[in-house]
């Protein structure tokens, strides 16, 4: 079952005593090799869980950066079946568990059934959809669930008890916490102990279901989320492949090693 | 799909959102679901508000300047023969276009919700300029996104909106257009919303959005229905309302009051763009597939990854490639019909309603509108009432107008 190996990868983590480590990089950026190649290089570089991003134009939840990423993949002619492919070709190697973040357009220009298939057949495990949000979204994460994959619902500060309360009882075994007001990749305006003040409240309700601790997080803030169940950096590395391209560096390399530091820093 | 008799269109939708069961919705980040939820109640206990009634009421009246008048296009019908030819001169309202009514109501649910910052999208620089107008009037601080291009093309609008103390931000992702403006807008509202409220400038984004707009430019025919009485006695037996469909809110206000008087005939004219080009902004007309922009389901150009498709119009204010649930709805429900006109139908029509009626002078927006009126008015009988949205006034659009003629301005 696909969704047990990423709580198995929580769980992994937990065995270090510490957060697992998820990233956050637009899939085919640039292009479907580096992209590739990126993958790999942040596996080899200890992260748990990659989160890979299905770019869509008109986002409404993405910061620059992230936009940066997507408007080089889109402009590169990437198309839905690509990530797949990268995500397949990855997938033939490594263990490490894969997750989509995306937009519902997306998923509905490509079917909602005919996605969970390629979901399947490239070994995804989980699904993050931006602009879905809970109740609209249970159909959704029925069928998911039904091809065991994990749908995972997103909270945020705003989020209500009661709203909270019937999120998680209706979400499967991992959950998103946004940790601010903000698109993605904006300097961390709450501090660290008010996340996770949040973080604590959510174990409480639900102490089976993982929660990832997303938006804001940097190599300077990182250890903070130490004793958590994960967080992801995204932006950062976004940032370090427009970068690298700006250079004529090579970005898998570059993105690895921020990420053998992130991994550092969270396990210091 | 069925529309509801005696239920207000805006109201028509189920729990979720949705008008028809699938257009609209709030298909957006969990971060905006606070915001909106707080929005719409605040909204439903104002709209039951005498004072806050009255409030909008005298904004209208003595700002906007309501009613903007209601004449028979005299040369113009004589002209084409055939069928009579009315307008409804909106473009007369404060600020030239019926922007002004939406900007007005939200500046007024700002300052009820204790907020003291706005922020809106605009495509042709109206609804920019109409929330910059309020905004000072009100005492609000003012943020404008407005795709690069927009900024270029419409500069006039822009300059007013800066001499209003607005802060303009031209925003160069995508295709540098509205679209990608509201998406603009829509995240910085994502992290500014506990200070900030957010103004969508038709009739599109969440249910709420496409509530408030509709009900602000409702204005329009409400006004109009007793302008219809004092000229004709009755509502006239033939009588169709003809209006331009961008993102739809002053069609939506338009038709408002009519809608349940189906002898009425409702004829929305959608960009079709340059003619032998495959760019348009009609996706009504061209059947474009379903999908969700901006938070809401709806219609709209897109390719089979689901990305947004450039559109080209010449007209900015129509040049958004998705439209209101609410036209969709009616659409589906057969209710209105939709079609479209070219950018050089809507010069032509310019040129022609200029020039026999001095008085009025639509902006590209509405010509695509009168284009449709042109070219059916001939073929009806006298008896038929053609009445045409003229909902913007063609100063904006001088210097792309006068290019296309040749002259030199």
């Amino acid at each position: 079952m696909t969704s047990s190996t990423l709580i198995k990868s929580f769980e992994r983590a937990k065995e270090d005593n510490r957060a697992a480590l998820l990233t956050y990089t637009v899939g085919g950026d640039p292009d479907k090799k580096t992209s590739l190649n990126i993958f790999k290089s942040i596996a080899d570089s200890g992260v748990d869980i990659i989160e890979c991003g299905l770019g869509h134009g008109a986002n409404i939840g993405d910061g620059g950066a992230i936009q940066d990423s997507t408007y080089r993949a889109l402009s590169n002619g990437i198309k839905t079946n690509d990530i797949f492919e990268i995500i397949e070709e990855f997938k033939k190697e490594y263990e490490t568990d894969v997750i989509i973040m995306t937009y519902q357009n997306k998923i509905m220009a490509y079917g909602e059934d005919d996605f969970l298939k390629r979901c399947i057949s490239s070994k995804v495990s989980g699904i993050i959809c931006v602009d879905w949000p809970w109740p609209l979204n249970l159909d959704f994460a029925k069928k998911c669930k039904e091809n065991s994959i994990v749908f995972i619902q997103l909270l945020c500060p705003t989020t209500n008890e009661d709203r909270l309360k019937s999120i998680l009882n209706d979400a499967h075994e991992v959950v998103y916490y946004i940790s601010m007001l903000s698109t993605t990749g904006q300097k961390l305006k709450v501090s660290s102990d008010e996340i996770k003040k949040r973080f604590n409240l959510i174990k409480k309700i639900s102490p089976d279901k993982k929660c990832i601790i997303g938006f804001g997080i940097t190599a300077d803030t990182i250890n903070d989320f130490k004793d958590t169940d994960a967080c992801v950096v995204g932006s950062a590395l976004c940032r370090e492949i427009t970068r690298s391209i700006d250079e004529e560096l090579n970005p898998a390399t570059n993105v690895g090693n921020m990420v053998s530091d992130l991994k550092q820093k969270l396990s210091s | 799909m069925k529309l509801e008799k005696g239920i207000p269109l805006i109201d028509q939708h189920d729990e979720n959102g949705y008008w028809g069961g699938k257009f609209g919705g709030n298909q957006i980040a969990e971060s905006l679901n606070y915001p909106i939820e707080e929005l719409t109640r605040e909204f439903e206990k104002l709209r039951n508000d005498e004072t806050f009634i009255a409030e909008r009421d005298y904004y209208f009246k003595n700002f906007v300047g309501a009613p903007t008048p209601f004449i028979k296009l005299e040369n113009l019908t004589k002209h084409l023969g055939g069928a009579q030819i009315y307008c409804k001169l909106v473009s007369k309202a404060t600020g030239g276009a019926h922007k002004a009514y939406n900007a007005v109501v939200h500046s007024l649910i700002c300052k009820r919700l204790g907020k003291t910052y706005i922020g809106g999208d605009t495509g042709a620089g109206y609804a920019g300029k109409m929330l910059s107008m309020a905004a000072a009037k009100f005492n609000l601080k003012c943020k404008i996104f407005m795709g690069a291009k927009d900024v270029e093309r419409q500069s006039i609008n822009v300059f007013s909106m800066r001499s209003y103390g607005a802060e303009v931000v031209p925003v160069n992702s995508g295709s540098q257009t509205l679209v990608d403006a509201v998406s603009e807008c829509m995240r910085w509202w994502t992290s500014e919303n506990e200070e900030a409220h957010m103004c969508v400038g038709s009739t599109v984004g969440p249910t709420i959005f496409v509530k408030i707009c509709a009900w602000s430019t409702a204005q329009i025919s409400r006004e109009m229905k007793k302008q219809v009485m004092d000229e004709f006695g009755e509502v006239p037996k033939d009588m169709k309302l003809i209006n331009c469909v961008g993102g739809g809110s002053s069609a939506a206000g338009f038709w408002n009051e009519w809608i349940d008087h189906d002898n009425i005939e409702l004829i929305g004219v959608e960009a079709g763009g340059p003619e032998g080009s495959s760019k348009h902004a009609a996706p009504l007309t061209n059947d474009s597939p379903i999908g969700v922009l901006h938070g809401a389901t709806q219609y709209v150009i897109q390719d089979d990854q689901g990305e947004i498709e450039e559109t080209d119009s010449i007209s900015a204010g129509l040049d958004y490639p998705g439209v209101s649930p609410l036209h969709c709805f009616l659409k589906e429900t057969g209710r209105a019909r939709y079609t479209s006109a070219s950018d050089e139908e809507a010069i032509e029509a310019f040129q022609l309603v200029s020039k026999n009626e001095g008085f009025v002078s639509p902006s590209l927006e509405p010509s695509h509108a009168f284009a449709e009126a042109i070219k059916i008015a001939p073929k009806l009988s006298k008896d038929t009432i053609i009445v045409v949205d003229s909902c913007g006034d063609s100063a904006k659009d001088s210097k792309i107008i006068a290019e296309r003629l040749g002259y030199k301005i």
